[in-house]
C-alpha cells in the first residue's frame, strides 16, 4: 500500500483511539514478549496516535471509513465464561482460543505446535513483532499493538495433514487479538477452517495470520466469521506462494457489524496458484469488507477470485480486488469477478477492482455485477407452487451455494449451506 | 372447471392492450385447443392466467371452480392446480432440478394441507414419471433446465406436470421446438394425464400437435379475443384456409 495518508488534521482523537491509547497504558505490561516486541507494540501505537485510524481519504480505506466506523473500543474482559465450540467438519483437528488465550491445542503427526505468547516471550527462535512500516495497515497495528496468543504451526516437507486443522477463535466481548503463523512445508497437503464465532457482547477482535506455501504444497484456507450483530472484526491474511504451492483462500462472512478481511498474497516463484473465493451475507446495518491484494511477481502463475454477495437491510459491503502483475510475470493468467445480489433498496455494494499490468504477455479479466432478484425466475419457481419466499431462499441459496460448492466435500459444503440457510431466515 | 369472463388485460409496463375482451369457457375432462397467428395474444393469455405480474387486468375475472383467481398470486394459483408448461422455460443455474421438484410438490402438499414426501417415496415417484417420458435421472442433477436442449426442456415440464397432478393443465406452444419423435413423447404423457376431473388447454399456433393431442374444441385467437369456436374439424380447416381467412370470415 502506498503511504497515502496526509497528516492527519490536528483533529482531536476520537472516542474509539483515546480508548485505544489508555488502555494501551493500562494493558501493555500484561501483553506477553520479549523487549523487542514491547518496543513493537509501542511503536504501533505511536503510529495510530500520530496518524489516527484511516479514513476515507486513505486510499485502501476509502469505502471503509475506519476511524468513523470504529466507534466503539470495550474494554478488556477477564470474566470470560465461554467455552469452545463443535468444529465445523465434525473430524477436525481442533485448537481453541478464549478472548485470545489459546487452551486448546491438538496432537497431529508431521505438525510442530506452539502457543504464539510463548513464542513471543522466547528471545531465540521465538516469533517477532514487527512495527507496521506503513500507516495504512490499520489492522496490523492494532493487533501487534494487542496480540495476546496464538497459534504457531509448521507442517513438515511432504506430510499430508488427512483431517482439517480447525483454528477457533470464540469471542465472548471485550478485546480479541490473535496471531496466527503457519507454514505449510514442501509438498505437504493440509486444509485449515479459521473461524471467529462469539456471543452478542460487543467486541473488537483483529487477527493476523502469516500463511506460507512452499514449493510444491497445497492448502486450503477457510476463513468462516460467524460473531455477532455487535461484533468488530479486522482480519489480514498475508499469503506467500512459492514455486508451483497451490492455495484455496475461501471467505465466508456471516455475522458482524463492522468486518474488515484483507487478504494480502503473492505468487513468488512459477507455477502458483491462487484460488480465492468469498461469500459475504451482509445484513441489517453491517458494514463488511473483504479487500484482497495479489502480486503476480513471477512468470507463469495463475489466480481466480470469485466474490458473491448477498445484501439486505441496510447493509453496505466492499470489495477491493487488486491484481498487479510485475513485469516479470509473463504468462500470468488471473480472473476475477464479483456478483452482488441486493435484496433492499437501502443497501449498498462498492467494488473496486484494479489490475495493474505490467507484463505485456498475460490474460486478466475482471468484473462485477450487481443485480436484484430474477423476477423471470422468481415466477417461474412460483408457478410450480413454491410460496414467494421460499423461491426467493432458493435463488438467494443458488446464487451463494454455487460458490460453496466448489469446495467439494460434502460435510464442509453443508456446513456452510445450512448458515446460509440459517443467515436467509433470519434476515431474508 | 375454467370460465373467463370479458378479460381486459395489458403490459403493465407500458399499458399495451393484449387481451381485448375474451369469453371462453371450459369444462372438466375437456381438451381445448386455442390456435392463433403470432402476436394474438397466446402466451400473454397464459401468462395471465398463471398470474405473472407483467401483466395487469384491467376488467373482467377468471373463474376456476367457481371463484376467482385474479388476487391469487402464481403460488396460489399452482397450489389450487393450475399449471403453465411453459413455452420457454427458465434456466435456472444452482438450483438442481431434483431439489426443485422436491420443493415444489412438497410446498404444495403442504398448501393443500398434505404431510410431505418422503426422500424415497419422492424419489420413487420421479423415477416412474422420468421412466414414461423417457427423462434420464442424471438429467435430474442437473441444475434446472441449464443445458438442456429444447426437447429436455419440454418434456422436463411435462414431467413436473405429471408429478404435480394439476386439475387445469395450460400448454404454452410446448409443440415449438420439438421434433416429431420428442412430440410424440410429449403427447403421450399429456394424453396419460387425461381424465374426467382434468382440464388440458393446449395453445399453438399449428395444428400439426393436435394431432397427437386429440381436442375436444378449438378456439381461434386474434387480436385478443375469441373470433371462432369448433371442434377438432376447425383446426383442420384453419390449416387448409390459413388464419387470414377463417378470421376474416369471423369478422
Amino acid at each position: 500500500m502506498a503511504a497515502t495518508m496526509k497528516k492527519p488534521a490536528d483533529a482531536p482523537l476520537t472516542a474509539a483511539e483515546t480508548a485505544l491509547v489508555a488502555q494501551f497504558g493500562h494493558r501493555s505490561s500484561h501483553l506477553p514478549g520479549n523487549a523487542d516486541a514491547v518496543m513493537a507494540r509501542d511503536k504501533a501505537v505511536q503510529t495510530i496516535k500520530a496518524h489516527r485510524l484511516p479514513t476515507r481519504k486513505v486510499e485502501a480505506w476509502h469505502y471503509t471509513d475506519l476511524r468513523r466506523l470504529l466507534n466503539q473500543f470495550p474494554d478488556w474482559r477477564s470474566d470470560v465464561a465461554a467455552g469452545p465450540a463443535d468444529p465445523l467438519a465434525e473430524d477436525a483437528h481442533r485448537f481453541v482460543l478464549i478472548n485470545g488465550q489459546l487452551t486448546e491445542r491438538a496432537d497431529i503427526e508431521g505438525c510442530q505446535v506452539e502457543g504464539v505468547a510463548d513464542a513471543l516471550r522466547a528471545d531465540v527462535g521465538g516469533v517477532a513483532l514487527d512495527a507496521p512500516a506503513d500507516a495504512d495497515d490499520a489492522i496490523g497495528a492494532i493487533n501487534t499493538a494487542f496480540v495476546t496468543d496464538g497459534v504457531r504451526l509448521s507442517i513438515a516437507d511432504g506430510a499430508e495433514i488427512a483431517r482439517p486443522i480447525e483454528l477457533q477463535s470464540i469471542h465472548d466481548g471485550g478485546q480479541v487479538h490473535t496471531r496466527n503463523l503457519v507454514s505449510i512445508g514442501a509438498g505437504a497437503k493440509a486444509s485449515f477452517i479459521d473461524r471467529h464465532m462469539g456471543s452478542g457482547e460487543a467486541v473488537l477482535a483483529s487477527n493476523v495470520t502469516e500463511l506460507t506455501v512452499r514449493e510444491g504444497a497445497e492448502v486450503r484456507w477457510i476463513i468462516v466469521q460467524e460473531q455477532g450483530a455487535a461484533a468488530s472484526h479486522l482480519g489480514k491474511l498475508t499469503l506467500t506462494l512459492e514455486k508451483d504451492a497451490r492455495a484455496t483462500i475461501f471467505i465466508a462472512n456471516y455475522g458482524g457489524r463492522l468486518v474488515r478481511q484483507e487478504v494480502h498474497a503473492a505468487a513468488t516463484g512459477e507455477g502458483a496458484d491462487l484460488t480465492f473465493r468469498a461469500i459475504n451475507m451482509i445484513g441489517e446495518k453491517a458494514h463488511c469488507d473483504v479487500t484482497l491484494e495479489l502480486d503476480h511477481l513471477v512468470a507463469n502463475t495463475t489466480s481466480t477470485e470469485t466474490v458473491r454477495n448477498v445484501v439486505t437491510g441496510k447493509a453496505q459491503g466492499v470489495f477491493q480486488g487488486q491484481i498487479r502483475v510485475a513485469q516479470a510475470a509473463q504468462k500470468t493468467d488471473a480472473q476475477m469477478a464479483c456478483n452482488t445480489l441486493l435484496l433492499s433498496d437501502e443497501g449498498g455494494f462498492a467494488t473496486k477492482p484494479e489490475l495493474e499490468i505490467f507484463a505485456d504477455d498475460v490474460v486478466c479479466a475482471h468484473g462485477a455485477t450487481v443485480a436484484e432478484i430474477d423476477e423471470d425466475h422468481l415466477f417461474y419457481l412460483m408457478a410450480r407452487g413454491i410460496s414467494a419466499k421460499t423461491a426467493r431462499g432458493l435463488l438467494i441459496e443458488a446464487f451463494v451455494d454455487e460458490i460453496v460448492e466448489e469446495l467439494e466435500e460434502d460435510a464442509l459444503i453443508e456446513a456452510l449451506e445450512i448458515r446460509i440457510a440459517d443467515w436467509l431466515e433470519a434476515h431474508g | 372447471m375454467l370460465e373467463i369472463k370479458n378479460l381486459h388485460a395489458r403490459i403493465a409496463e407500458d399499458g399495451t392492450e393484449i387481451i381485448n375482451g375474451l369469453n371462453m369457457t371450459v369444462k372438466a375432462g375437456e381438451v381445448a385447443a386455442i390456435m392463433g397467428p403470432n402476436g394474438s395474444g397466446k402466451s400473454t393469455l397464459s401468462y395471465v392466467l398463471a398470474g405473472r405480474d407483467d401483466y395487469e387486468v384491467t376488467e373482467g375475472d377468471i373463474f376456476y371452480n367457481g371463484e376467482s383467481i385474479l388476487e391469487m398470486d402464481p403460488a396460489e394459483r399452482a397450489s389450487a392446480g393450475l399449471f403453465l408448461a411453459f413455452q420457454y422455460p427458465m434456466e435456472i443455474p444452482g438450483v438442481a432440478t431434483m431439489q426443485f421438484l422436491k420443493v415444489a410438490l412438497n410446498e404444495q402438499r403442504k398448501a393443500r394441507g398434505e404431510d410431505e414426501l418422503t426422500t424415497p417415496d419422492f424419489i420413487k415417484k420421479v423415477r416412474e414419471a422420468a421412466g414414461t417420458l423417457g427423462v434420464e435421472m442424471e438429467m435430474l442433477k442437473r441444475p434446472l433446465n441449464v443445458g438442456f436442449s429444447g426437447g429436455e426442456k419440454k418434456r422436463a415440464e411435462i414431467l413436473q406436470m405429471k408429478l404435480l397432478e394439476p386439475k387445469l393443465c395450460v400448454l404454452d406452444e410446448t409443440d415449438s421446438g420439438l421434433d416429431i419423435d420428442a412430440l410424440k413423447i410429449v403427447a403421450d404423457g399429456v394424453n396419460a394425464l387425461r381424465s374426467p376431473d382434468r382440464a388440458v388447454i393446449v395453445i399453438t399456433h399449428y395444428q400439426r400437435l393436435l394431432e397427437y393431442i386429440v381436442p375436444d374444441t378449438v378456439h381461434v385467437l386474434s387480436k385478443g379475443r375469441i373470433v371462432k369456436t369448433g371442434d377438432k374439424s376447425l383446426a383442420l380447416e384453419l390449416e387448409a384456409k390459413g388464419y387470414a381467412d377463417i378470421i376474416a370470415e369471423a369478422a
